[in-house]
């Protein structure tokens, strides 16, 4: 019976652990970055070029740094979810622009919209490679105190947010006196 | 014969060349150095491949990078920290052995031994049923 049974037992006990690894997906990298201190950077605003956004200019308060670029296609799918939440008002939105032309990302946001009150131009793709970015989009929640509590992978949904943005949000207003 | 020969052989060659961009090393050593470092390091985009071969933007970047550090003066290991911090030991196609990577590191070799002990066990059970005079024949001198 034993001899029956137990080939059998393995074999579908391979089978539920194949299949689970079915449901994982190799492209999300877990990133180091957790619960360390943003990486520094220092980089020109889309908008006002005069203007610099870096890391002190938006300590303070929490926000949630989306890595977008106009050659992204799903940066346009995930572009009415970017924008509700800006327009939440619950946390402020920072685009950091990331190895594009100025011109097509302005371009880009005359035709969809402007969600985000800095857009931080990473050009050279360095402050990108900083952060672990492998790329576009890319979501980052950083706290006032600058340090990354989550970041997202790929286009963010509602769910996302609702189910791990908003929490976080909640609980650094909760730890805020 | 020679000529098809020699073309084969270009033709390998051209793989081995095929994604390292201009860089300007300074010497032979650097050059080696470099091709050795980026043929350790993983592409996160094109997951599958490593630093020297894929043509993505960020594997362009990346080997820039590199290359950038190099200059520096950073160490290999200094190097493979830097992106290590950044995009974690995924990056790293000989990732350090530690409890997250102990199944990893250990898993296959423990199959193998449950897969061997099973084929040992089926063995002895199978000689042990054999007739005692049968396989005593072979033993005799």
């Amino acid at each position: 019976m034993w001899r029956f049974l137990l080939p059998l037992g393995m074999a579908a006990a391979l089978g539920v652990l194949l299949f689970a690894g079915l449901g994982i997906d190799p492209k999300l990298i877990p990133s180091p970055l957790i619960d360390k201190p943003a990486p520094v950077f220092d980089l020109p605003e889309l908008n006002q070029p005069e203007a610099r956004v870096s890391n002190g200019t938006l300590a303070g308060a929490p926000y949630v740094l989306n890595v977008w670029a106009s050659w992204c296609p799903s940066c346009r799918d995930e572009h009415p979810v970017i924008e509700d939440l800006a327009r939440s008002g619950k946390v402020r939105v920072v685009g950091l622009n990331w190895k594009d032309e100025p011109v097509d990302a302005k371009r880009w946001l005359a035709q969809f919209g402007n969600p985000y009150t800095d857009i931080a131009v990473d050009q050279s793709g360095r402050t990108g490679i900083d952060f672990g970015v492998y790329g576009a989009p890319e979501t980052f929640l950083v706290d006032a105190k600058g340090v990354v509590r989550f970041k997202h992978v790929g286009t963010i949904t509602h769910e996302v947010i609702a189910r791990e943005i908003e929490p976080r949000l909640a609980q650094m207003q909760g730890a805020a006196p | 014969m020679k000529r098809a020969l020699l073309l084969i052989g270009l033709l390998l060659l051209s793989c081995i060349a095929s994604a390292i961009d201009p860089l300007a090393f300074k010497d032979d050593v650097e050059r080696v150095r470099f091709q050795k470092l980026v043929a350790e390091l993983r592409c996160t985009v094109c997951q599958n491949q490593n630093l020297a071969d894929s043509n993505a933007e960020l594997a362009k970047d990346l080997r820039l990078k590199v290359f950038e550090l190099m200059q520096e003066g950073r160490s290999d290991a200094q190097i493979k920290e830097f992106l290590v911090a950044r995009y974690g030991d995924f990056v790293l196609y000989n990732p350090p052995v530690k409890p997250q990577t102990w199944v990893l590191w250990f898993g296959p070799g423990l199959v193998v031994l449950i897969g061997a002990s099973f084929v040992v066990a089926s063995i002895r059970r199978r000689a042990r049923a054999l007739p005692a005079d049968a396989a005593g024949i072979e033993d005799q001198p």
